[in-house]
């Protein structure tokens, strides 16, 4: 079974925020709420890189471990999925997720959040609903993965900075391109999130 | 040389200390032939997170939590909500419970040694009693509320199934973040009506030396509130602003709080919690089996006149001398 992951080679990223608006516009995302977006490091700096972040889909998931519902779960391809009708909503899973991933419609206060909505490696939901169906779209979003695709944002990254995929496939990919060029500042987020790192 | 002078040596020194080490790290971003080499330039995410604990960022969204790229601190929080909570917690919680069961079968119930007088007199008035069980009730259903989110999926969830268990932890939810607000108006009026009563003196010291009314044969006096009273006064005290306030940081996710904020904000809420829970176990069990006639004070608000006289002499004393009435013994049942 393949252990699906992202990738950002920073290297590549030129913050043009194509995934960010890709994963809105595919999944139907309401206002307010940002399943991926790019941050910028030392910004106008010297080493300036610019990293897409979404879910990593962790092995060991933190927020999956904490939530006091358990209705955070890793289905077998590794893609890390949860069922919005048994969230509490109460922002746990943001406070254990290493990646700012876990979003909610709401600001919170007197513990308001409303249902947690992260990115779903574009594989639709956890709950009963049926997969690639019109409830399970109105409350997740697209079921690509079901359909044999890969995730909209790395698939439409104009300079292939992200990529999605077999984490082994994608892992050699990236090293292959760190060898050609001679220079890569690493995979963001692999340590944190895979307890292993990207070796090139 | 004047202070200021040697201020700005100093300082001067400092700085030029500090160039001459970032100098390397500098240089390394350029070539052998001055060009900016892009092996060094790179910002490595490994070195960066050896550096800070947070990546960080600018971000275009006006969120300003989202500008955290990778916070491997998240990963320390599951652990200490996962393990270090839970097992701590369920050992200092049922250690309690453990403890008290012993403590009643080598002490059983502590009785009133002279028997029961039969005349009464007032503990504690209606609004007093108010007080206390309005932070009494809430405490219980904050504190019941509060256990599930933490052991919840371990002990609820396998008996009632997941969705059950989601509608009663959602249920839970809202009930424990409104009924703070009965537990810190109940907290407030026990602070400003029983303070008083509960500041040291020296008689608490006696009362200490005479082993607290624990040993027998020896008497230890005492005012309103013994020494062990005042000791579960304060505590509840300290412990009920720190619960409050670290629960209302909860309560207003990210109000000038940062991420790291918020897991400390959890981190001392629940160990607050926690320990607080076994401090009123504690309180709970003197209250009420570990000491015959102990409940009624706040339950009718009357006490038996020997019962006051063994363990709150002089405030027996002086409330008797204040109402006119005389010492138990001279007068019989009425
Ligand atoms: C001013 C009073 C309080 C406020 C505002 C407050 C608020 C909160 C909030 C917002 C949470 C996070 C979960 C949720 O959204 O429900 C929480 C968790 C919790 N509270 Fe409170 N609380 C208060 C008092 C107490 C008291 C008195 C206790 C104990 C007797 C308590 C025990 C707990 C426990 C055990 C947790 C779960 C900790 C965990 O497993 O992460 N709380 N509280
Ligand atoms: S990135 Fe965050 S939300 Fe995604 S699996 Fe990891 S901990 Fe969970
Ligand atoms: S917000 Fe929802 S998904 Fe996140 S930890 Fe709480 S109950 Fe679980």
């Amino acid at each position: 079974m393949a252990r699906m992951k992202f990738l950002c080679d920073a290297d590549r990223c030129i913050d043009c925020n194509a995934c960010v608006t890709a994963c809105k516009n595919e999944n139907e995302v309401p206002w307010g709420i940002n399943r991926r977006r790019v941050v910028t490091i030392n910004d106008g700096k010297p080493g300036e890189r610019s990293v897409s972040m979404a879910c990593m889909h962790c092995t060991d998931a933190p927020c999956a471990a904490v939530c006091p519902v358990n209705c955070i779960f890793p289905t077998e391809d590794g893609v890390v999925l949860h069922n919005k009708d048994q969230c509490i909503g109460c922002g746990y899973c943001f406070y254990a997720c290493p990646f700012g991933a876990p979003q909610y419609p709401q600001v919170g206060n007197f513990g308001t959040r409303g249902k947690m909505d992260k990115c779903t490696y574009c594989a639709g939901g956890g709950g009963p609903e049926a997969p690639g169906s019109a409830a399970e779209f109105a409350k997740y979003g697209s079921n690509r993965f079901g359909e044999g695709k890969l995730p909209l944002c790395a698939e439409m990254c104009s300079t292939k900075s992200l990529l999605a995929g077999d984490g082994d496939i994608i892992a050699q990919i990236y090293g292959e391109r760190v060898r050609k060029r001679g220079y890569g500042s690493g995979a963001w987020g692999w340590t944190t999130a895979y307890h292993n790192d990207v070796g090139v | 040389m004047t202070f200021l002078a040697r201020f700005r040596l100093a300082t001067l020194v400092l700085a030029l200390l500090a160039v001459a080490v970032a100098a390397p790290a500098l240089a390394q971003k350029f070539g052998p032939d001055g060009a900016p080499n892009p092996t060094a330039s790179v910002t490595s995410q490994r070195e960066l997170l050896q550096q800070v604990p947070r990546i960080t960022g600018r971000i275009d969204i006006p969120d300003t939590k989202a500008g955290v790229l990778i916070q491997p601190a998240g990963r320390t929080w599951d652990y200490f909500h996962q393990v270090l909570l839970r097992w701590g917690g369920a050992i200092v919680i049922l250690g309690t419970v453990a403890l008290l069961a012993i403590a009643y079968l080598i002490l059983g119930r502590l009785p009133i040694s002279a028997g029961r007088s039969g005349q009464k007199v007032v503990r504690f008035k209606a609004f007093e009693r108010f007080a206390h069980w309005l932070t009494a009730a809430s405490f219980v259903i904050l504190g019941l509320t509060g256990l599930n989110i933490t052991f919840g999926k371990a002990v609820l969830l396998p008996l009632v199934g997941p969705d059950t268990f989601a509608a009663i932890s959602q249920a839970a939810k809202y009930v424990h973040n409104f009924t703070s607000f009965a537990f810190v108006a109940g907290l407030v009026l026990i602070l400003v009506i029983f303070l008083r009563d509960n500041l040291l003196e020296k008689v608490d010291i006696d009362w200490l030396k005479q082993g607290g009314g624990f040993i027998k044969n020896r008497h230890a006096p005492s005012g309103r509130f013994n020494f062990g009273e005042k000791m579960v006064f304060w505590l509840s005290i300290a412990a009920g602003i720190a619960v409050s306030a670290s629960g209302f940081l909860l309560l207003f996710p990210f109000y000038g709080t940062d991420i790291l904020g918020m897991q400390l904000a959890q981190v001392v809420h629940a160990v607050t919690a926690i320990l607080f829970i076994a401090l009123i176990l504690g309180h709970i069990y003197i209250g009420t089996v570990g000491m015959e006639g102990a409940f009624e004070a706040m339950g009718t608000g009357e006490v038996d006149l020997n019962w006051a006289k063994e363990h709150h002499d002089q405030w027996l004393a002086k409330k008797l001398a204040g109402e006119g009435r005389a010492e138990p013994t001279a007068t019989p049942a009425e």
